[in-house]
């Protein structure tokens, strides 16, 4: 990342994406709303209950008391209703009242004739109920009273309704002040959310202004205090820094090791090609000739297997993995190493199975180790060289064979690590050959295995995992 | 014969002709509307305030009806029930009539700020109004009770009928089989002191006298054919009171009714507008002062003040003042069982002290 490009995210503090604090913010408020309605409608019914438990009191004590005014005098039913009855009622000062008593025989003893009433609920029992009368919803209780006389019986039915005026501004008041209550509370809660919710987020507020000002060269580990929650995201932005940073210390080294490695070489070249100049004996300039063109090909083939690493060190992190043939990969390795090898080398013999051998991997990065592989072998062993390709249940294998005694044990346990090969880059290696391999195998998951053939001779085998 | 039933007939058509009559006040400049208003009130009584109001809205013709109270009642529930055209204002004196009419939604409610100044005695639902505030006082002819032992209260006044034969046929009062108004106190005098059964077997013990009306106890005190009148209202006493100096006021001590007279707007009345605005211009500053000095009605608003300073008395027999709250308490007396029972006893009373 350039500094250009670091100071446009720093400059822009990502406004239009979703904040933290405004979602909890938002999810808070929501379920806060919620809640309250659920309040309010528990105050709204509230409300109503304690009305209506209010005023059904006035309702059933009036009616008590003119059930207890029923009397019998000379054989007929007498109701004195009561004054305390009526203003009782008129404790509800609003509210119109309208009464009935009715006698055994269902006929009206005094009262509003049309007052429907329903079955009463038994001697002294009380009921509440709500009907229309006289153009309004009116409450009404009904309670009854069983005259045993020698010649009145039956049950008397009293009815005394009023209508809801009185309860009803009692019930909005009692709702109203609640909502009040709870739209205050409401407000205090998330409030008081809110300012907590600034708290708990703001430790993140210091990993952002930690990160933002940190050296875009400092590549250390960051060092304050997390939260829980976010130590995870800054784990891995440590982690990545510690792999930025070894990559680039590995890119250094690299670079100064192939600066290093190709100045020997090229410095030779130039002393001989110097000489060469100054040299008029043919003889001597044929072979100072043929030793500048040996270095050439040194350089020329470190140079190629230092881009070649390069490349395949590269490639191992970031190309996709496509589906190949192991087989192909052989034949192609072979072919190029025929084409571009020394002329007068044998070709290697290839040996390869009749069905597909499928893995999945980065032809590139295969097709540089298998000819690597080639090009040890014609280097370092003797001919001939036989390249075989296997597939079992779990791996497939490509492998080079020669007749050599092989890689001498010390070397064989370095393989992968670049300049093994003394001198800087011999002839035909530059000793980056088995680093390439190791690396191509590992980065496909698979290893590096060297087998002493029986009776003599060399093989080295790429193992790399079937497909699955 | 014939000629004893027709005057039988007449005697009998007599009140209910004498009080049905509707007196025409035309605007005062060109009628612009017209506002009927039924009520209880005597012509001599109303029209003051009437023609205030015609004063200050000349635009507005106004029919004044007259009824007795039952008959208004049973116009107004014809109306209420869409059987007759309704005036546009009732007015009675029959608190507890009223309060049914209302009560059986036969008003209009007008706004709440309407007649604001009005306490909450006079004042139901938004919908009923009293308007003036008359108390059930006692009158005595001077010339027949000497002022130091006329009765202050109720107690009073019981203990002065005890009297043998003083005051046999010299006491009146409401007929309150025939008089709204007379029940109306009875039933609240029954329900306010144990004294009220002293004083009916006073009244029965003395033959009283029973009248439909305040005016005939009046008359009857104030020429002397009557020692004592029980029961009458201030308003009207107050006003004879100044005609003739040998009747003089008790307003009681112990406890003294006060009658407001209720008002509604039925609710099929044509011309709510109108009415709305005399019920207003009754409680308006010079509404009051004509119900204060013309009628010696007096309003609810001030008519504590008012009364004392009309019927020179002191400040703090004030708190003995009892209005008649308007509200349902008002319809257990007109329960058709209650009042036979009421009645009854009332009857029995009066017979057994005459005996």
């Amino acid at each position: 990342m350039t500094p250009v490009s670091e100071t446009y995210h720093t400059r822009r503090p990502s406004r239009r994406k979703p904040s933290l604090a405004l979602r909890i913010g938002v999810a808070v408020t929501l379920v806060v709303a919620l809640a309250a309605t659920a309040a309010l409608f528990s105050a709204w019914r509230y409300g109503w209950q304690a009305a209506n438990e209010a005023f059904d009191r006035l309702l059933t004590g009036a009616s008590l008391q003119i059930v207890e005014h029923i009397g019998v005098v000379d054989d007929s039913i007498v109701v004195d209703i009561p004054a305390s009855a009526f203003e009782l009622l008129a404790l509800a000062r609003e509210d119109r009242v309208f009464y009935r008593v009715i006698g055994p025989d269902g006929a009206t003893l005094t009262g509003y004739d049309d007052l429907t009433a329903p079955e009463v609920p038994g001697d002294g029992g009380t009921e509440i109920y709500e009907t229309e009368f006289s153009g309004e919803t009116v409450r009404a209780a009904v309670t009854g009273r069983q005259l045993v006389e020698r010649n009145v019986s039956g049950l008397v039915t009293v009815v005394v309704a009023h209508t809801m005026r009185e309860r009803t501004v009692l019930a909005h008041d009692i709702a109203i002040k609640a909502a009040i209550l709870i739209g205050i509370s409401s407000l205090a809660i998330i409030a008081l959310a809110l300012a907590g919710v600034l708290y708990g987020l703001s430790p993140l507020t210091r990993v952002e202004r930690a990160l933002l000002s940190r050296d875009p060269n400092d590549l250390s580990p960051f060092d304050i205090e997390t939260p829980r929650e976010i130590e995870t995201v800054v784990d891995a932005i440590n982690r990545f820094t510690r792999r930025l940073d070894r990559r680039i210390g590995a890119v250094q080294a690299f670079v100064a090791d192939a600066s290093h490695q190709l100045r020997t070489p090229i410095t030779a070249i130039r002393a001989q090609a110097e000489i060469a100049v100054e040299e008029k004996d043919p003889a001597r300039l044929a072979r100072l000739n043929k030793r500048i063109l040996d270095r050439s090909i040194g350089v020329s083939r470190l140079a190629d297997q230092l881009l070649s690493h390069a490349m395949v060190t590269h490639r191992g992190d970031a190309e996709p993995r496509e589906q190949l043939d192991l087989r192909r990969i052989a034949m192609e390795a072979e072919e190029e190493s025929r084409r571009f090898g020394d002329v007068g080398q044998p070709a290697p013999i290839l040996d390869l199975p009749d069905e597909e051998v499928a893995i999945t991997g980065d032809r590139f990065s295969l097709r540089e180790a298998v000819k690597n592989l080639i090009n040890n072998a014609q280097t370092h062993g003797k001919p001939p060289v036989s390249i075989h390709v296997t597939s079992g249940p779990h791996d497939a294998r490509v492998s080079v064979t020669d007749k050599g005694p092989g890689m001498p044990p010390e070397l064989r346990a370095k393989a992968g690590e670049r300049f093994q090969v003394r001198g800087g880059g011999s002839r035909r290696g530059a000793g980056l050959g088995l680093a390439i391999i190791a690396e191509v195998a590992q980065s496909h998951g698979g290893r590096l295995e060297f087998t002493d053939m029986p009776g003599g001779g060399f093989r080295a085998t790429i193992i790399l995992p079937a497909k699955t | 014969m014939r000629y004893a039933a027709v005057t039988l007939i007449a005697f009998f058509l007599m009140p209910a002709l004498a009080a049905a009559e509707d007196y025409a006040f035309p605007a005062a400049s060109t009628e612009q509307s017209r506002l009927t208003i039924g009520s209880t009130t005597d012509i001599g009584v109303i029209r003051p305030v009437i023609e205030a109001f015609q004063s200050a809205n000349p635009g507005i013709a106004i029919t004044y009806r007259e009824e007795t109270t039952r008959q208004l009642f049973v116009q107004s529930q014809q109306a209420c029930a869409g059987e007759r055209q309704a005036d546009d204002l009732i007015i009675s004196s029959a608190m507890d009539l009223q309060v049914k009419l209302v009560n059986d939604g036969c008003a209009v409610e007008i706004p709440p700020t309407a007649l604001a100044a009005l306490p909450d005695h006079a004042r139901w639902r938004n919908e009923l109004f009293g308007l003036t505030f008359e108390p059930a006082v006692i009158v005595y002819n001077r010339k027949l009770i000497a002022t130091a032992e006329a009765p202050t209260d109720h107690i009073a006044l019981a203990d002065l009928l005890r009297q043998p034969d003083r005051f046999n046929g010299k006491i009146g009062t409401y007929d309150i089989e025939q008089s709204g108004v007379g029940y109306l106190f009875a039933t609240f005098d029954a329900a306010q002191s144990s004294t009220w059964g002293r004083l009916l077997e006073g009244m029965g013990r003395n033959a009283v006298q029973l009248f439909c009306c305040t005016s005939d106890v009046l008359d009857r005190v104030a020429d002397g054919r009557l020692a004592i009148g029980y029961n009458v209202l201030g308003s009207y006493a107050l006003a004879e009171a100044g005609r003739h100096p040998d009747m003089a006021i008790v307003v009681p001590t112990d406890y003294a009714l006060v009658l407001s007279r209720a008002a509604f707007i039925p609710a099929g009345a044509a011309n709510q507008a109108d009415a709305l605005r005399f019920l207003e211009f009754t409680q308006s500053p010079t509404g009051r002062a004509v119900l204060d000095r013309d009628a010696r009605l007096f309003s609810p608003v001030n008519g504590a003040e008012r009364l004392f300073e009309a019927a020179g008395m002191a400040e703090n027999a004030r708190q003995s003042l009892r209005p008649i709250p308007l509200g349902t308490s008002l319809l257990v007396g007109l329960d058709a069982m209650k009042r036979r029972q009421f009645l009854k006893l009332w009857r029995e009373s009066l017979a057994t002290g005459q005996d």
